[in-house]
């Protein structure tokens, strides 16, 4: 049988990939129990914190829909990005190197199979925090919302398969650095509060992450104050998230190709140590 | 006696400290002590910005600063011991040589935990001196209680490193989801002790829980400590006065010691009996 090349590999390989993330996560069923309950418990923490200032209800809805979507912020930065590195402390990652396969489809299929959990978690999440704290939501675009998301969620995997590519020379630091880019990340997009509370020129420097522009828009699509309380306008910021989409991706490819060929050289693709 | 704990404990805690900072020079260590920390707080103050009109002189802000800059604690210290199971068992594959080792288990989780309060210190200093100096937080040095604030602290920190004890002693016995342990711990906490918000905002049927846990009375002593009679303005304890409050700290942090040592030597033995000292789960 003649072996797969070209575009035929690179499916199957994201399907080979995405394969173990679906299927492992039915198996330990405790995984996806505490994978949602946690953040769940987080997003709650927060909603009670503006209940205790006496923020307005629209505000709760936030710290809902962010709640939701640090799920994919957490995929990406341990399950993604941090992937590499696992990898190569259980002596795989020297494997996907031999194999014939291409590094961006690997990603893309360990992209794929985690946003199944990660968009599990985020329903969870959603539905649960705005039953619970009944969340006004007044939706103006059905279409504009989930051009939004989806840009968003490109730019944002583009973003993790260009940290993944780091992951490749780093070694224990890359675990402390997982752990460490997730609450100033989480500040810094204005997960909880709105980004316009920065001033425009920092709000300008942070919105190269694509959650800031992403989480902007989806509050002004969803919520009544939601375009008083907006950094940029809708169109420009959807207009923003579709240039990082491509920017992200493209520069995941160059760095990947670029990484891969200097981690080879160093000799940090077998070591352990590092 | 005496020297056998210390032989458990020490080493522990020095080991402890290696794993923490021994992956980076110590200027890296430090600034990435802190960026988690000073993030995750100054998210709560720009919550508070966005909303609040009444400024930084309400109780609250000092309330949501203080309750926050101390978890950093309960979550390095108590989630701790829990890690240094999971990370000698299947990371670093030494547990079952620690074991053989004439140590003191349970002191040497101790040992582990405390490492990890040394971390969560440099952490909490540049939190609260930070809070100080930029953040309008209302500490004023000469009105400290001092004496109040050491003792809790230090009560606290035994309290904490207890339940650690207790969560990496149940980690022993659990296979492929223990990182869930320590995490799930810290964020139920989190939740129930009051730490950013009062208990009494808690629907009423979930009060109960964060009056029988020790790190909301530790919190309220410590913010008590720290800020002036007046910038204290929350009823939840106000009935209770310094030395009461105290009280029902050490009495339940001398229940967690004890549970501590029962629950290690439970738990120890389902995990020897199960063959879960040098298991593997892919980790």
């Amino acid at each position: 049988m003649k072996p797969d090349t070209g575009w035929r590999l690179f499916l199957r390989t994201i399907v080979a990939r995405a394969y173990p993330r679906v299927i492992g996560q039915q198996r330990v069923k405790k995984w996806v129990f505490f994978e949602t309950v946690l953040p769940l418990i987080g997003t709650i923490a927060y909603v009670y914190v503006y209940k205790a200032i006496s923020a307005p209800q629209d505000y709760i809805g936030f710290v809902v829909i962010s709640g939701a979507m640090t799920a994919f912020w957490i995929n990406i930065m341990w399950a993604m990005a941090a992937q590499l590195y696992w990898e190569k402390d259980s002596g795989n990652l020297a494997l996907y190197i031999i194999a014939p396969n291409s590094m961006m489809a690997i990603l893309l299929g360990m992209a794929m199979g985690g946003m199944v959990a990660a968009s599990l978690r985020a329903a969870t999440v959603l539905i649960l925090g705005t039953w619970m704290f009944h969340v006004p939501f007044a939706v103006t675009s059905v279409a504009e919302l989930f051009g939004v998301f989806m840009l968003s969620m490109v730019a944002l995997y583009g973003l993790g398969m260009m940290f993944a590519s780091l992951f490749l020379l780093w070694g224990r630091n890359a675990f402390q650095m997982s752990a460490v880019l997730q609450e100033p990340v989480y500040f810094l997009s204005g997960f909880y509060f709105p980004v316009k509370n920065f001033g425009v020129a920092v709000a300008t420097v942070v919105s190269v992450i694509p959650l800031t522009l992403g989480l902007d828009a989806i509050r002004q699509l969803v919520f009544a104050t939601g375009s008083s309380i907006g950094f940029l306008s809708v169109r420009l910021e959807i207009e923003l998230l579709a240039v990082m989409a491509v920017a992200f991706v493209a520069g995941a490819k160059y760095w990947l190709d670029r990484m891969e060929k200097l981690a080879v050289r160093e000799g940090a693709l077998t070591d352990r140590r590092r | 006696m005496f020297g056998y704990l210390r032989r458990s404990f020490v080493p522990a805690a020095w080991l402890g400290w290696q794993v923490e900072s021994n992956w980076t020079d110590p200027f890296v260590f430090f600034v990435f002590s802190i960026l988690k920390p000073i993030a995750s707080v100054l998210i709560l103050v720009f919550m508070y910005r966005a909303v609040s009109r009444v400024g930084t002189e309400s109780p609250i802000y000092a309330y949501i600063y203080l309750g926050n800059a101390f978890y950093i604690y309960v979550g390095a210290i108590m989630a701790g011991a829990s890690y240094s199971i999971l990370e000698d068992r299947e990371r670093y594959r030494s547990l079952k040589y620690i074991y053989v080792a004439p140590i003191y288990i349970p002191a040497y989780l101790f040992g582990r935990a405390v490492a990890r309060f040394l971390t969560g210190t440099m952490a909490v200093v540049v939190t609260v001196v930070l809070g100080v100096l930029f953040l309008k937080v209302p500490i004023h040095l000469l009105q400290v209680n001092w004496p109040l604030f050491f003792f809790s602290l230090i009560v606290g920190v035994i309290c904490l490193g207890s339940i650690g004890v207790i969560l990496g002693a149940f980690t022993l016995t659990v296979r492929a989801e223990a990182w869930f342990v320590g995490e799930a711990a810290a964020a139920s906490l989190y939740l129930f002790s009051g730490a950013v918000f009062p208990v009494t905002l808690l629907p009423e049927f979930l009060q109960p829980i964060g009056f029988v846990l020790p790190m909301t009375y530790w919190l309220e002593l410590l913010r008590r400590a720290l800020l002036a009679p007046g910038a204290v303005g929350f009823p939840t304890m106000a009935p209770y006065g310094n030395a009461q409050l105290l009280a029902i700290l050490i009495a339940l942090t001398s229940g967690f010691i004890l549970l501590a040592l029962a629950a290690f030597r439970y738990f120890d033995r389902k995990a020897r009996e199960k063959g879960l000292i040098d298991v593997q789960s892919n980790f």
